[in-house]
């Protein structure tokens, strides 16, 4: 038990913020998607460290954290399907230029 | 005999229907439309002289007390006021006289209104329906057992003589020649003054019956006349009078206006504006016989009044007739209008028979009103034979001669002259007539007028003091002396001298539809005075002098013919219609006229028929037209209007307070502004909208960080 549990969880921390940070201020789509793929794994470190730590015996946390990758994995699957789509419309995979939606 | 009087109400329903007839299905057929009117007239004429037939063939009885036939008429709660026909000596005198005469005239009208010609009269058919009426209201009146029947025949007369005087209101100036705009306005204003002047008659006429039904509780005449009736009617008092005496001078108001006596005679010169048939209608059959006719059936009611005080009622028809009898005689000398002094001469003469009446003699007062419509139908007629042979001698001339512009009326004597010797027929007709207007020995008039001066002479003879008939005889026979002088002027003005126009020279005969009508009236006109003469025993005298036995009031005994009467008044009536006649048959035109030469002022007074138009003008319409103007004024000046327009005004401000309320306060603020709110709300809101995914994350980021702090502050 060398490293304590708030160590973890301000790694944890630090990548969910650098996740956040890429999400919003990526201006391509493929970059904003990476951003969220972090932010996700941020959740996994703490899913994993909170069950090591707390509730050893369940297998709650991991179970939850395989869960969340292969959510991740479509994720990205469908995100990507999307940027591919949006790239043969409109030539473009920058996301200041995507704002059709704008008032 | 009875089943004859049982047609008697066919009488007055052969016209009735002949109108009806006219009016819904044949009025677009002219011959058909007229052959129906003469048609019911002449069924009425034979049914009529069947029924005069019965009565005067049948004994005492029906003579005396007559026949009679009533239906229940207007049930009216408790009481029911019936209705029905009564035929007695009287009615039937009147039976031989009007249907015959309509027949008459109807007759002639077929050719008067030029049936066939180009110039037909446009509203034949129904001039035709309008005089059929007409004779159906007068048959009604003649037949009526009660007051309920005749009231209403003669309202309907009433009517009828307002369509008919004023037939002639909606002629076209344009398209019918010797017509101008002003002669229409006068048809119109005739019509009109007729209606309005017997309607004031009328009005007296129904208080007169009503307050008859309110104290006796009956309407027909065999009851009303019976003696214990009239003595209770005399017993009651009314304004100081006996109420039997008050009805019968309201009755003798109605009888005023509709036979054209003194103060209500105005109407009857001015109904000549009406075609001719209409005034011979008027002036000899119905009309103005109808007034004469109800003051002698209910002549019981003006002698009962008599008997029990020295009540005036029969007084006054005797005054009121004899000053209209001179009244009209004077007026007539001074018209130039043919028909007008013939109108005038009806006047008078129905004031003779107002006369008779009021010296208490049935007899003779209907027997003056026979020959007169005898006469004077034949006397319009063939003025109207004149008038239409001047139209057209006119017509001839205007085409041959492009010269003849001016404006003349065809009635005006003064352009007529010489026409002896271009109408012939109508010549001869008219002379009959004129004499026995005048009254020359065997002619009709002389026997009618002669016995109402000799009942004035011989009333005034057995009292022998200057009694009120000695007044009425002078009255009568000076009257009869104007009569025969304007007549003799008449005479001379159209049918001697030359004539003084083109449209005279040109003139020519009526064709036979008139001159026939003429020569069987002239007939009668000669020899109708035998049915009452002296030397025959008085044959028409013993027809009625039963009629009102039963009110035990009335005592008719025959007046032997007096010598010094019949041979003054003719003496008078030779000289005068010499004098007339001499005066006047080789008057040029230009020169003044000799009667006005001789009466100077006089004359111009009675061409003015003493101002009694104007005075009328003076104190009865101009205070009605001011009295109307007043009310005017208050309505629409002075109160109500201006109150009227007050709360018009009122409505008008609140209404405009709650308009700008409403689109001040409730549009402006709440309506509109709710909107611009949500409008303005959502132009600041949209700019939110950026489109940009990574605003939106932004903006989850943020509020999830703010909640998070916010949950871990508190």
């Amino acid at each position: 038990m060398a490293i304590p549990l708030p160590w973890w969880l301000t790694v944890a921390a630090a990548l969910f913020a650098i996740g956040l940070y890429g999400v919003l201020s990526r201006r391509n789509a493929i970059g904003v998607l990476l951003g969220i793929e972090l932010m996700l794994n941020a959740a996994n470190i703490n899913l994993v460290a909170f069950w090591r730590y707390i509730t050893p015996q369940a297998l709650t946390g991991q179970v939850f954290a395989i869960f969340v990758i292969g959510i991740a994995a479509a994720e990205a699957a469908a995100g990507l399907a999307i940027i591919i789509s949006a790239y043969r419309r409109r030539r473009t995979v920058v996301v200041d230029e995507l704002d059709t939606m704008r008032w | 005999m009875d089943f004859i009087f049982n047609l008697t109400p066919l009488i007055p329903l052969f016209p009735l229907l002949a109108f009806v007839i006219i009016v819904l299905f044949t009025h677009r057929h002219n011959r058909l439309s007229s052959d129906v009117a003469i048609g019911g007239i002449a069924l009425s004429t034979v049914v009529a002289w069947a029924v005069v037939l019965a009565t005067v063939l049948s004994d005492e009885y029906v003579r005396a007390e007559g026949w009679q036939l009533h239906v229940p008429w207007l049930p009216a709660g408790t009481t029911v006021l019936e209705m029905g026909f009564a035929v007695d000596g009287f009615t039937a005198a009147m039976l031989f006289m009007v249907p015959f005469v309509c027949l008459m005239i109807f007759i002639y009208s077929q050719g008067y209104m030029k049936l066939g010609q180009p110039d037909q009269d446009p509203r034949y058919a129904r001039f035709f329906a309008y005089i059929s009426l007409f004779a159906a209201g007068m048959l009604g009146l003649v037949v009526a057992r009660d007051l309920v029947l005749l009231f209403i025949s003669w309202e309907v007369m009433g009517l009828c003589s307002y369509l008919l005087i004023g037939f002639w209101s909606f002629r076209k100036a344009e398209s019918e020649h010797h017509i101008d705009q002003a002669q229409v306005v006068r048809a119109r204003q005739a019509a009109l003054k007729a209606f309005i002047t017997t309607r004031i008659g009328d009005v007296l006429l129904f208080s007169g019956i009503a307050l008859l039904y309110s104290y006796t509780g009956t309407l027909t005449f065999r009851d009303l006349f019976r003696p214990e009736t009239l003595e209770a009617l005399q017993a009651i008092s009314l304004l100081g009078m006996p109420t039997v005496t008050v009805i019968a001078l309201l009755v003798f108001g109605g009888a005023v206006g509709k036979s054209a006596q003194f103060p209500l005679h105005v109407w009857l010169p001015d109904a000549m504006e009406g075609p001719t048939p209409v005034s011979a209608l008027i002036h000899a059959a119905t009309m103005v016989a109808a007034g004469v006719y109800l003051v002698a059936r209910t002549l019981p009611l003006f002698i009962a009044g008599f008997v029990v005080a020295n009540a005036p009622a029969l007084h006054w028809v005797a005054i009121i007739g004899a000053v209209t009898a001179l009244l009209g005689a004077t007026i007539g000398l001074a018209q130039d209008d043919i028909k007008r002094v013939l109108a005038y001469s009806t006047i008078s003469q129905l004031g003779y028979m107002m006369i008779g009446l009021g010296l208490g003699s049935l007899v003779a007062g209907i027997f003056h009103l026979l020959t007169h419509a005898f006469f004077k139908a034949l006397l319009f007629l063939s003025a109207g034979s004149v008038i239409h042979g001047v139209e057209h001698g006119a017509h001839v001339a205007a085409h041959g001669d492009h010269t003849h512009a001016e404006h003349f009326s065809p009635n005006n004597m003064k352009v007529m002259g010489g026409l002896r010797h271009r109408m012939p027929r109508t010549f001869m007709a008219y002379l009959a007539g004129a004499l026995a207007l005048v009254g020359i020995v065997p002619f009709a008039g002389f026997w009618s007028k002669d016995e109402i001066l000799t009942e004035a002479f011989h009333l005034w003879r057995a009292d022998g003091a200057l009694n009120l008939p000695f007044w009425v005889w002078l009255a009568g026979t000076l009257g009869a002396f104007f009569t025969a002088l304007y007549m003799g002027r008449q005479l001379g003005l159209v049918f001697w001298g030359e004539p003084r126009h083109a449209a005279a020279r040109h003139a020519h005969e009526s064709p036979s539809s008139m001159t026939v009508p003429l020569i069987i009236l002239a007939l009668f006109a000669v020899l109708f005075g035998f049915v009452n003469a002296p030397f025959l025993g008085s044959p028409l005298h013993h027809l009625m002098d039963k009629v009102h036995e039963a009110s035990e009031v009335m005592h008719a005994e025959v007046i032997p013919f007096n010598p010094t009467v019949a041979g003054i008044s003719t003496m008078l009536a030779v000289a005068g219609l010499l004098l007339g006649w001499s005066l006047y048959r080789n008057y040029r035109t230009g020169q003044v006229e000799p009667f006005q030469a001789t009466l100077g002022l006089v004359f111009i007074v009675l061409r003015n028929k003493y101002y009694i138009d104007e005075l009328y003008r003076w104190a009865i319409i101009r205070p009605a037209v001011w009295l109307a103007d007043f009310c005017f004024k208050i309505d629409d000046r002075w109160i109500i209007d201006p109150f009227v327009d007050l709360v018009g005004a009122a409505g008008r401000a609140a209404s405009d307070v709650a308009r700008v309320l409403d689109s001040g306060v409730i549009d402006r603020w709440f309506v509109e502004g709710t909107a611009q709110l949500f409008n303005a709300a959502g132009r600041w809101l949209r700019y939110s909208e950026t489109g940009h995914v990574q605003n939106y994350l932004l903006v989850v980021a943020v509020t999830i960080l703010l909640l998070l702090g916010l949950y871990l502050y508190f």
